[in-house]
C-alpha cells in the first residue's frame, strides 16, 4: 500500500497525533484522554493475566499424588528410581563404605558445601532428585553396570558432571548438589515423597 | 437412557414472535419450547445474578449424593480435593477420600491393587465400566452426574422436579412398562430409575436438618449444580467487577469522543 | 529519496531510522492516521473494527485453549472439562472462546446488514464485498469445526449431519464424505483433521481480512448517504475521529460480551453438548448453533436432498453476485423508497428463517420455511433487478458536507444529522 506517500496536507489532517490543542478546551480533552487511556491500559493489563496464569500448573497438576516408596526390597548397595512429579527420584541403599566416604570429605573441597548429615534423614538411605543440576539430564549410576564417575556416586553423561555418594557435585560443569526432595518416613520400611 | 422423544407441541407462534425481534434469541427459545413438560421453578440459593451456593446445602447435597446417588451414578470429573470448595476442611476431605478403596497400580509384580483414596483421586465410580453399569441396572445406563445440570434443559430445576416427580400409581390410563416408573417430568414419563428419594427421613443429615423429600432433592440439586459449575461464584463475582470497570471506561471513552468531535459537529 | 531511503516525515530518530528503511510508520499514518474518512459515519460503521477485535480475541483464546485441549475422541470431552475446572482461569478462556463465536457472528451479521442497507457492495467496492463474503464462508467453516471439538452429542451429530450434506453430490458424494471423515463414520480421524483445520482457518481468515482492508483503503469507505466524498470538507482524518468513535463501540461490545460470558455462558449453547458423544444415540432434536439456523431452515425447506443442499449453499453464493443483481445506481436505501422496505422485509424474513431453523421439521414451520426461503431468493433474484429498472429514487444530497452541516460551511450543531450519526 503506497510506500512512498508522505502524509497529505489537507486542512483536516494536521494536528492529529498528539500535538494537542491549546487553551482550556485542549487541556480538558488531554486530561480526559489521559484518564481514559490509563483506564484502558489497566484493562488490557488485567486481560493479560488470566492468559499467563493459565500456563501455570493447573489445580490437578498441583494436587498430584505423592509417591510411596517401599524400601524393604532394596538391598544394600542397590538403588531404585521412582517417578515423582514426572521426574526420577533416586533412592539408594548405601553401603557402610559409601557412607564413610561421604562423611569423610572435607567441606572445603566441595563446590556446594553441605555435610552428608544435612542430606539424609535416616541411614543408610539417600534420596535425591535424579536430575543433573547442570542442564537437566538424568545421571548414570543407578544400575550396578553403570559408570558411577570418579567419586562413586553418579556420573552425568551429557556434560560430564561427577557426583559423590552423597549426591554432591565434585567435578564437571554442574553448579550444585543433586537436590533432596521433601520426603518423610511413613514407617521403618516406607517413605512418602512429596 | 431411553431416547428422548419429541412430542407434538402447541403452537406458540404469537408468544415467540417477540423473540424474533432479537433473532439470536430464537435458538434458546426453541430449546425451551422443546420439552413440552413445563418444569416448576424451584428457588435456589444460587439463583439470579448474584446468587451463591449455600454451603450447608452443598454439604447436605454431597451427603445425599454419597448415600443415595453414588450407588449407581458416577461423578467422574470430580476429585475428592474439590470438596474443599464446599466448605470441608483438609482433614475432612482426607478422611472422606480414605474411606474409599481406589484402584492403583500396577505394582512391581504387575498387579493392580487397591489402596485408601487420597484427596487427589477422582471420585470412585460405582461400576467398572458402562457395560457393568447396564448389567446391574436392567439394561439402563445411569448417566454420569458431573455436568448433569448443564446437560439438561432446566438444569437444577429439572433435577429437583425429576426427583420429586414420581407418581405411584401412575395416572389413570397410563400403562407403565415392566421395570419402569412413572415420572411427571421425565421426557416420555417412563424412567428406569426407581424413586431414589422416596420417604422423609430416608437419611440422617449430619447438621440436623430435617430430611424431607423436598429438602433432599433440593440439596442434591444444589450439589450437582456446584459439581457442574464449580466456577459459578468466581465467575459472577468477576463479572460484576468487569462490567463495572467497562461501564466506567465506556463513560470516559464517550466523554473523550464528545470532546474530539465537538469541533466538527 | 537520496541514497534509496524512504523520505520519512517522522522526527523521532528511532522511528525515522526504521521508517526510512521500511515505511511502516508512514503507512500506518496514511492508512489509520490521516486516512480521509467520510465524516458522516453512524455507529453501524463500528462493526468492521469490532469484527477485527473479535477475530483477535478468538485467536488469542484459541491458542491458549489448545495448550490444554486433547483432540482424541476418548479424551476431548474430559480435556475441555479439565480446562473448565483445573486450569487457572480456564473457564474464563473457554467461555470467552465459546461465546466469542456467537459474538463474532452477531457483529459480522450486523456488518453485512449495514453493507446491504447502504449499498456498500456496489461499484467500485464489488471486490471488497466479495472478499467479505469469503470471510463469512470461512467463518462458518471454522465455527462448525470448532463446535465439533468438545466432542459432545451436538458436536458429533452436527458433524455427522453437515458432512453428510456432501453425500448429496451425485456420483462422487459418498467418496467425498468418506474422505472428509477419514473413515466410515465421524470418528477420531475426523476429530483430528477438524482440529487441524480449525486451528488453520482463522489465520486464513486473518489473511483475507488483510485483503479486505487493503481493498477498502483503495476505494475508501462507503457512508450512510452512499455518495462519494467530493473533497476535504466531506472527510475527517481517521485518527482521532474514528479511532475514538470505534473505541466507544468496542467498550459497548465488550459489555454485551461480558454479560454473556459471566452471567449466561451457556445461554446460546445447547445442553446436549454437555453429554459426551455417543454414536449409538441421536439426540431427539438436533439443531445447529443459532448462526446456522437460517441456512438450516433453507436446507429443510426443500423436500429434495440435493436440492436442499444446493439451495443452502446458494443462499450464500447469491451474495457473491449481489453487486451485479442490484444495478440501481443509488447505494443507500435511504433514497430508495421501495427497495428500503423490500430489504427490511428481507431482514425480518431472515429472522423468520432463523426461528424456523430452530423448530422441528413439522407444520407449520415447514410451510413458513418454504415461503421465507422463496422470499430470501426472490429479493436477490427478482426484486432487486426489477427495482433497478422501475424504482424512482429520492434526490441525492449534493455532498456529504451539505447534508451533514446544513449549508455546507463548518457550522457547528449538526442539526441535519440523524440521531445515529450525531451520537
Amino acid at each position: 500500500m503506497a510506500e512512498t506517500l508522505a502524509p497529505s496536507s489537507s486542512p483536516n489532517t494536521g494536528n492529529t497525533l498528539g500535538e494537542g490543542d491549546h487553551g482550556p478546551e485542549g487541556t480538558k480533552r488531554d486530561f480526559l484522554k489521559l484518564v481514559a487511556g490509563s483506564f484502558a491500559a489497566v484493562g488490557v493489563g488485567a486481560i493479560v493475566w488470566p492468559f499467563i496464569h493459565s500456563m501455570n500448573p493447573a489445580k490437578d497438576v498441583l494436587a498430584l499424588a505423592s509417591t510411596d516408596v517401599p524400601l524393604s526390597h532394596i538391598a544394600e548397595g542397590q538403588a531404585v528410581t521412582v517417578m515423582w512429579r514426572g521426574k526420577p527420584v533416586f533412592v539408594r541403599h548405601r553401603t557402610a563404605a559409601e557412607i564413610q566416604e561421604a562423611k569423610a570429605v572435607p567441606l572445603g573441597e566441595l563446590r556446594d558445601p553441605q555435610p552428608d548429615s544435612a542430606r539424609i534423614q535416616r541411614e543408610p538411605w539417600l534420596v535425591v532428585l535424579g536430575v543433573c543440576t547442570h542442564l537437566g539430564c538424568v545421571p548414570l549410576g543407578q544400575k550396578p553396570t553403570d559408570a558411577r564417575g570418579d567419586f562413586g556416586g553418579w556420573f552425568c553423561p551429557c556434560h560430564g558432571s561427577h557426583y559423590d555418594t552423597s549426591g554432591r557435585i565434585r567435578r564437571g560443569p554442574a553448579p550444585s548438589n543433586l537436590a533432596v526432595p521433601d520426603y518423610a518416613f511413613t514407617s521403618d520400611t516406607q517413605i512418602r515423597i512429596g | 437412557m431411553p431416547v428422548r422423544t419429541l412430542p407434538m407441541r402447541k403452537l406458540k407462534a404469537a408468544a415467540l414472535a417477540a423473540a424474533l425481534s432479537l433473532g439470536f434469541l430464537a435458538a434458546p427459545a426453541a430449546q425451551a419450547a422443546e420439552g413440552h413438560i413445563s418444569i416448576p421453578d424451584t428457588r435456589f440459593s444460587f439463583d439470579g445474578v448474584f446468587g451463591t451456593f449455600d454451603r450447608g446445602e452443598l454439604q447436605r447435597g454431597f451427603q445425599v449424593y454419597k448415600e443415595v446417588c453414588a450407588a449407581c451414578h458416577s461423578l467422574r470429573l470430580l476429585s475428592y480435593r474439590n470438596l474443599r470448595d464446599i466448605g470441608l476442611s483438609e482433614a475432612e476431605v482426607a478422611a472422606i477420600a480414605a474411606s474409599y478403596q481406589i484402584q492403583d497400580g500396577p505394582n512391581d509384580n504387575g498387579e493392580m491393587f487397591e489402596r485408601p483414596g487420597r484427596a487427589s483421586d477422582r471420585f470412585r465410580k460405582p461400576f467398572a465400566n458402562d457395560a457393568a453399569a447396564r448389567a446391574a441396572n436392567n439394561g439402563a445406563l445411569p448417566p454420569d452426574l458431573s455436568v448433569i445440570t448443564k446437560a439438561r434443559v432446566g438444569g437444577a430445576d429439572y433435577i429437583h422436579a425429576l426427583l420429586t416427580g414420581y407418581q405411584d400409581p401412575p395416572p389413570a390410563g397410563v400403562t407403565v412398562m415392566e421395570g419402569m416408573h412413572y415420572n411427571k417430568y421425565f421426557p416420555g414419563h417412563q424412567i428406569g430409575m426407581a424413586p431414589p428419594i422416596n420417604s422423609d427421613g430416608q437419611l440422617q443429615y449430619a447438621d440436623g436438618t430435617r430430611a424431607t423429600v423436598d429438602q433432599m432433592a433440593r440439596d442434591v440439586s444444589t450439589f450437582l449444580t456446584w459439581a457442574a459449575e464449580p466456577e459459578l461464584e468466581q465467575r459472577r463475582a468477576m463479572g460484576v467487577r468487569v462490567i463495572l470497570f467497562l461501564v466506567i471506561l465506556g463513560g470516559l471513552t464517550y466523554a473523550v469522543k464528545r470532546k474530539v468531535w465537538a469541533d466538527v459537529h | 529519496m537520496a541514497s534509496g531511503l524512504h523520505d520519512s516525515s517522522f522526527t523521532n530518530p528511532v522511528v525515522r531510522w526504521i521508517d526510512q528503511r521500511m515505511p511502516v510508520f508512514t503507512m500506518l499514518q496514511k492508512e489509520y492516521g490521516t486516512f480521509p474518512t467520510p465524516r458522516n459515519f453512524n455507529y453501524f460503521w463500528n462493526f468492521g473494527a469490532l469484527a477485527m477485535i473479535n477475530l483477535v480475541i478468538m485467536i488469542a483464546t484459541g491458542i491458549f485453549l489448545v495448550m490444554n485441549y486433547t483432540p482424541h475422541t476418548a479424551l476431548a470431552f474430559e480435556s475441555v472439562e479439565r480446562i473448565m475446572r483445573d486450569v487457572n482461569y480456564g473457564w474464563l478462556i473457554r467461555y470467552v472462546h465459546m461465546n466469542g463465536a456467537s459474538m463474532f457472528f452477531i457483529v459480522v451479521l450486523v456488518h453485512v446488514w449495514r453493507g446491504m442497507y447502504y449499498g456498500s457492495y456496489k461499484a467500485p467496492r464489488e471486490l471488497l464485498w466479495i472478499l467479505g463474503v469469503v470471510i463469512f464462508l470461512l467463518m462458518m467453516a471454522t465455527a462448525f469445526m470448532g463446535y465439533v471439538l468438545p466432542w459432545g452429542q451436538m458436536s458429533f451429530w452436527g458433524a455427522t449431519v453437515i458432512t453428510n450434506l456432501f453425500s448429496a453430490i451425485p456420483v462422487v458424494g459418498n467418496a467425498i464424505v468418506t474422505l472428509l471423515w477419514g473413515g466410515f463414520s465421524v470418528d477420531n480421524p475426523t476429530l483430528n483433521r477438524f482440529f487441524s483445520l480449525h486451528y488453520l482457518l482463522p489465520f486464513v481468515i486473518f489473511g483475507v481480512v488483510f485483503l479486505h482492508v487493503a481493498a477498502l483503503h483503495i476505494t475508501g469507505s462507503n457512508n450512510p448517504l452512499g455518495i462519494e466524498p467530493k473533497g476535504p470538507q466531506d472527510t475527517l482524518p481517521f485518527h482521532p475521529y474514528y479511532t475514538v468513535k470505534d473505541s466507544v463501540g468496542i467498550v459497548v461490545y465488550l459489555i454485551v460480551f461480558a454479560v454473556l460470558v459471566f452471567f449466561a455462558p451457556n445461554y446460546l449453547g445447547h445442553p446436549d453438548n454437555y453429554i459426551p458423544a455417543n454414536p449409538l444415540v441421536t439426540p431427539a432434536h438436533i439443531v445447529p448453533e443459532w448462526y446456522f439456523l437460517p441456512f438450516y431452515a433453507i436446507l429443510r425447506a426443500v423436500p429434495n436432498k440435493l436440492g436442499g443442499v444446493l439451495m443452502m449453499f446458494g443462499a450464500i453464493a447469491v451474495l457473491f453476485v449481489l453487486p451485479w443483481l442490484d444495478r440501481s445506481p443509488v447505494r443507500s436505501m435511504r433514497f430508495r423508497p421501495i427497495a428500503k422496505w423490500a430489504f427490511l422485509l428481507w431482514t425480518v424474513n431472515f429472522f423468520v428463517l432463523m426461528y424456523c431453523g430452530g423448530m422441528p421439521a413439522e407444520e407449520p414451520y415447514v410451510t413458513i420455511s418454504r415461503l421465507a426461503t422463496a422470499y430470501y431468493f426472490a429479493y436477490f433474484l427478482v426484486i432487486l433487478p426489477l427495482l433497478a429498472k422501475v424504482e424512482r429514487p429520492l434526490p441525492l444530497p449534493e455532498s456529504i458536507a451539505k447534508a451533514v452541516l446544513r449549508g455546507g460551511g463548518p457550522v457547528p450543531g449538526g442539526a441535519a444529522a440523524k440521531p445515529m450519526e450525531k451520537a
